[in-house]
């Protein structure tokens, strides 16, 4: 973390307090949580206050976190189901809509996050918020902070469901017209529904249910890394470098009480 | 008195000047626009859904695909946000190759650019000028990855192969011979490297020529200044990127203030408009290929003087070589394991941006440590572009449009994905 982010940092925690989490990663640029209670009165601070003076939305999207961090290959009986378990759970791309998994009861399952830029300061920030009730999920709009987020928070809204209260012109934006359901979210199937074709006999442009069949070759796993447990091997690194400097400055004592 | 209804009227989908499957639904007073509102998503393809369902290096074809005009850019800005999570940096030589087919890629779009813009305007010339050197881009790009567009190049960890010894040369034909046929092969004698030179050599020349046949020209002027005009703050507040901040006067340039591959370490000018215009987009763009054959020029010396590896040999998340391979129990498992499960890449979330031709493009990409992208989504430069056209089209003429939605450089392939 370099001295601007540090700065940033302190900034946002003497501003906003409690209101928000700021986390740090490695690389790349901070992520700063808040609620919906409060998204419009960070935001707009964000926007105008000379410390952060973000100026521009570059990006907004959703996030569905339905199924985060689970693995196919997981299981309790490896034995009795060997291989199979791997291509025939009901995985992302792998059902089709009768056979779609039972959404869990998440407390955060739909988020949106957004991208700010400051030209002034030449800094980036990551801004989340979950949207609290599952089943509707409602954020407020952006629009009369950014006029940029218009468009993205129509395209979260087509692919994800995610309400924003006080858009201007909640359409959908890159589905078909007459289009069902929110595609994007993780218990939308990758095939879709239905699917178009041109009726030589009808003479038109006909609907009809999905005939193909859902697949995907590759298993979806997760595989623990030694080389990327970064917290411990950070951890590592920091006692290895406390422990340097505390026999560097023994050994001075040293030299000094022999001097 | 009788009472005067606006006009509706669509512009598209299928129209020469909508560069590709825009549906613009035009209120119009007579012929002046009122109100632009367009349709878009008649390319909607769920590229970012279709990436959660595969390992990483498998949608990468899907990026050239999303911007097909600057399809290496794509691929650089996916690639990078999986190096970042990874915390892997690919060698210097892949990071200078990657530079050095940036700005190819940066060149042949704005090529194109000009030529499309140019015949929507009424100058058919620069059209069949343009695409004579694209075809050499092309063939750049052939000699390098084997395809002449969708490339699939970039890869995390480097590029998928060293620049070539040859280059592909024209066979006699009914219509190629003799002397012609001699012309056409004098700069593929030598390796890829020699080619590229001997194009970015001789293409400040080129691009005269385009400009003498635009850039005081009259028609051209009349159609171009003046028009779609975007304050700087009203740029900024929209979320533009790329030329269209740069063409209203705000020096802003990702490859200068947050540079990424080789870009700090070579010379090159931002140009800036003044008026934020089309004609200024378009003069912003003109400068900008002449800066990209300056680039290029300096990275084809660094990769003549520095040959190298431009792969990891991380074999983790590289394949390791047929070779290695055929001959080494270890590398075989390697192998084996990324071609059918690829790799897992650490919990978290990155946003990597590049200034792609069009402007920014980010890449924003959620990870839960499996094999496979838990979210992807791509910030497409000409979605946030597209947005503003109400602003910019309404009080115009519907002729004037054309112009507009032209210099935005819209593709349809990313602003719909």
């Amino acid at each position: 973390m370099n001295e601007r982010t540090k700065r940033l940092v302190e900034a946002l925690q003497d501003r906003f307090g409690d209101r928000v989490s700021v986390t740090a990663t490695p690389v790349g640029m901070l992520t700063v949580e808040t609620t919906v209670a409060a998204w419009l009165e960070v935001c707009r601070a964000l926007r105008d206050e000379e410390s952060f003076a973000f100026d521009q939305l570059t990006d907004l999207c959703g996030v569905d976190y339905l199924g985060y961090g689970q693995s196919e290959w997981e299981t309790t009986d490896a034995t009795d189901t060997g291989f199979g378990r791997g291509v025939e759970a009901l995985g992302p791309g792998r059902f089709d809509w009768a056979s779609r998994p039972e959404a869990a009861d998440l407390q955060q399952r739909f988020g949106v996050v957004v991208h700010l830029l400051s030209f002034r300061h030449n800094q980036r920030l990551r801004l989340r918020c979950f949207a609290p009730d599952e089943g509707m999920p409602i954020v407020p709009s952006l629009v009369e902070i950014w006029g940029s987020a218009n468009w993205y928070e129509r395209e979260a809204f087509d692919l994800f469901g995610i309400i924003f209260e006080g858009h201007p012109d909640l359409r959908r934006i890159l589905t078909d017209y007459g289009f069902t359901g929110h595609p994007f979210r993780k218990d939308f199937p990758l095939i879709g529904n239905v699917a178009v074709r041109y009726d030589t006999e009808k003479k038109r442009v006909v609907y009809e249910p999905v005939e193909i069949e859902p697949r995907v070759g590759v298993p979806r796993g997760i595989r623990e890394d030694s080389r990327y447990r970064t917290d411990e091997l950070d951890r590592a690194a920091d006692s290895r470098a406390e422990r340097l400097a505390a026999e560097a400055q023994s050994a001075a004592r040293q030299e000094e009480n022999d001097g | 008195m009788a009472e005067i209804r606006n006009y509706t009227m669509n512009f598209g989908p299928q129209h020469p000047a909508a560069h590709g499957v825009l549906r613009l639904v035009l209120e119009m007073d007579g012929e002046t626009v009122v109100r632009a509102d367009p349709h878009i998503g008649l390319l909607h393809r769920a590229t970012e859904k279709l990436a959660e369902s595969k390992p990483y290096n498998q949608s990468i074809g899907y990026l050239d695909r999303m911007d097909y005009m600057s399809m290496m850019c794509n691929e650089h800005a996916y690639v990078r946000a999986i190096e970042d999570l990874l915390g892997i940096e690919p060698p210097p030589r892949a990071q200078w190759i990657r530079t050095l087919f940036d700005e190819i890629t940066r060149f042949s779009n704005h090529l194109l650019w000009t030529a499309a813009c140019g015949l929507d305007l009424g100058a058919m010339t620069v059209f069949l000028y343009a695409f004579r050197e694209r075809e050499m881009i092309m063939d750049m790009y052939e000699a390098v990855s084997g395809a002449r567009m969708h490339a699939g190049y970039y890869r995390p960890g480097g590029v998928y192969r060293d620049l070539p010894d040859t280059v592909p040369k024209y066979t006699e034909t009914r219509w190629t011979k003799g002397k012609d046929l001699k012309r056409r092969n004098e700069w593929r004698e030598g390796t890829l490297l020699d080619f590229i030179e001997a194009f970015a050599r001789d293409v400040p020349e080129r691009i005269d020529e385009y400009e003498t046949l635009l850039t005081d020209n009259r028609i051209w002027k009349q159609r171009t200044v003046g028009i779609g005009v975007v304050p700087p703050e009203k740029a900024i507040q929209m979320g533009f990127s790329g030329v269209m901040l740069r063409g209203s006067g705000i020096e802003w340039d990702l490859r200068k203030k947050q540079p990424y591959a080789m870009y700090d370490q070579v010379d090159f000018d931002i140009p800036v408009g003044v008026g934020g215009d089309c004609y200024d987009r378009y003069l912003v763009r003109i400068e900008e290929m002449r800066q990209s054959a300056r680039i290029i020029l300096q990275c084809v010396d660094w990769l003549r003087a520095n040959p190298g590896h431009v792969m990891l040999k991380n074999f983790k998340v590289i394949p390791p070589t047929r070779e290695e391979m055929k001959d080494d129990m270890e590398a075989l498992i390697h192998h084996f394991k990324l071609f059918t499960e690829g790799y897992c890449v650490p919990a978290g979330e990155t946003y990597a941006a590049v200034e792609a031709p069009k402007g920014e493009l980010g890449c924003y990409l959620v990870s839960d440590g499996a094999n496979k992208p838990f979210r992807v989504h791509f910030r497409a430069p000409g979605f946030a572009h597209l947005s503003g056209i109400n602003d910019m089209a309404s009080g115009h003429m519907l002729a004037d449009t054309v112009a507009i939605i032209s210099t935005l450089d819209l593709v349809f392939g990313e602003v719909d994905r």
